[in-house]
């Protein structure tokens, strides 16, 4: 076997050793700083773009917090507003119900003592009428001319009693 | 060098070493060999695939940036996982000990490739390598108290007194197991192809197909086994390195 031939393990260990070297000055002094900067860096990019992407939604739930703030504030002010409003128009409305109400209570009450009025002139105009006509109707049947007090008193009686 | 030429069709005759510049330096022959040829071609491919990897370093890689990326974060994350953040400054040799097998590994697989895994002094000294650089560091670190290593944490002292030495013994064994390992994986692989391939030319076409499905399947298995292996070797340098930073 040639693995057992000892002439030849010097020359194998001395280019061993001269090449382990060089592949570890090449492994230690290029390759490792380089790639492991590579990967760094990526590293890095993509840190710094996860704490962007925080801080963006930080900033995206503040303004999102803010409007909603807003929004109720704006809800809440109109609410007031309106019971506001709310309160003033009925006692705008209130106070004219009861204008209305007192001025027609007393039109009511002045036509009502017109009406009582009429009434009575239309009675006493009646009773005139009537006289009159008791009179003349007196006198065409009987002939007879009847002095004007007794007549009145007469018909006043009948008027009372067809009331 | 290659004294034992047994013909170009020995299932041996792949792991011939044979001098391509002749370097002698006193009496030790120290001559640019095959081998020597594939451990240059191991650096000069992991040379070649950091300097792709890291020509246009772009924040979305490409498929050579991609390929250089997985290969460091999967040693670094094993380093890490194995040995904690104090290991961390021995990721390079981690990295270049895992680029180095596994490049070696993978070009041996090769046509008419030299395999230089399947030397047990090659693997025997990287492993001599990191066992004596792990128990230099382990007495760096602790000084004597390194020795606390070989009692088992919480064991009564008569038990301590028996498992002592077992432990010393399973420490003291480790460069043989884990040279071996990847010299005997490396070595059944090729011989294996080399064998079933023999066997595709004495069958001829219409049998041959048989041994050549055979060699089809056992290099898949080889490819894998060749990454299995530098996995294995690194993996164990980690948990060397983790018992001589964190004792246990």
């Amino acid at each position: 076997m040639p693995q057992f031939d000892p002439s030849s393990f010097a020359s194998q260990v001395f280019w061993l050793a001269v090449m382990f070297v060089a592949l570890y000055w090449i492994v230690s002094k290029i390759a490792i700083p380089r790639i492991g900067e590579v990967l760094e860096q990526r590293a890095r990019v993509i840190q710094d773009d996860l704490d962007r992407a925080t801080q963006l939604k930080a900033e995206t739930d503040a303004a999102i917090a803010a409007y909603e703030k807003a929004m109720a504030d704006a809800r809440g002010q109109a609410y007031e507003h309106m019971k506001v409003m709310q309160a003033d128009m009925k006692a705008v409305a209130d106070k004219k119900t009861a204008e209305v109400t007192e001025q027609m209570t007393k039109q009511i009450s002045e036509a009502e003592a017109r009406i009582t009025a009429a009434k009575q002139a239309a009675l006493d105009s009646i009773k005139g009428v009537a006289a009159d006509t008791a009179r003349n109707v007196v006198s065409k049947l009987a002939g007879l001319s009847p002095d004007a007090g007794s007549v009145d008193a007469a018909v006043s009686t009948a008027l009372k009693e067809a009331r | 060098m290659a004294t034992e030429h047994a013909g170009g069709h020995s299932p041996m005759a792949q792991f011939e070493i044979h001098p391509l510049i002749n370097i002698k330096i006193g009496d030790v022959d120290i001559s640019y060999t095959n081998s020597a040829l594939f451990m240059t071609f191991a650096v000069a491919l992991t040379a070649l695939l950091f300097w792709g990897a890291t020509r246009h370093r772009t924040m979305v890689p490409g498929r050579l940036q991609s390929t250089a990326e997985i290969l460091y974060e999967f040693v670094a994350g094993m380093v890490k996982e194995n040995t904690g953040t104090a290991g961390m400054k021995y990721f390079p040799f981690v990295f270049s000990i895992f680029l180095f097998i596994l490049f070696g590994n993978f070009l041996g697989l090769m046509p008419y490739a030299f395999t230089f895994t399947s030397h047990i002094i090659v693997t025997a000294a990287l492993a001599v390598f990191i066992f004596l650089g792990v128990t230099i560091i382990g007495f760096a670190r602790h000084g004597l108290h390194f020795f606390s290593l070989f009692v088992p944490p919480g064991a009564p002292l008569g038990i301590a007194i028996v498992l002592a030495p077992l432990e010393l013994f399973s420490y003291l064994i480790r460069p043989v197991s884990m040279s071996l390992r990847l010299f005997a994986n490396m070595l059944a692989g090729h011989v294996l192809l080399k064998v079933l391939a023999g066997f595709i030319i004495s069958l001829g076409v219409i049998f041959g197909i048989v041994p050549f499905a055979a060699v089809f399947a056992v290099t898949l298995l080889e490819i894998m086994v060749a990454a299995i292996q530098a996995y294995v070797f690194a993996l164990l340098t980690c948990i060397y390195l983790n018992d001589a930073i964190h004792l246990h």
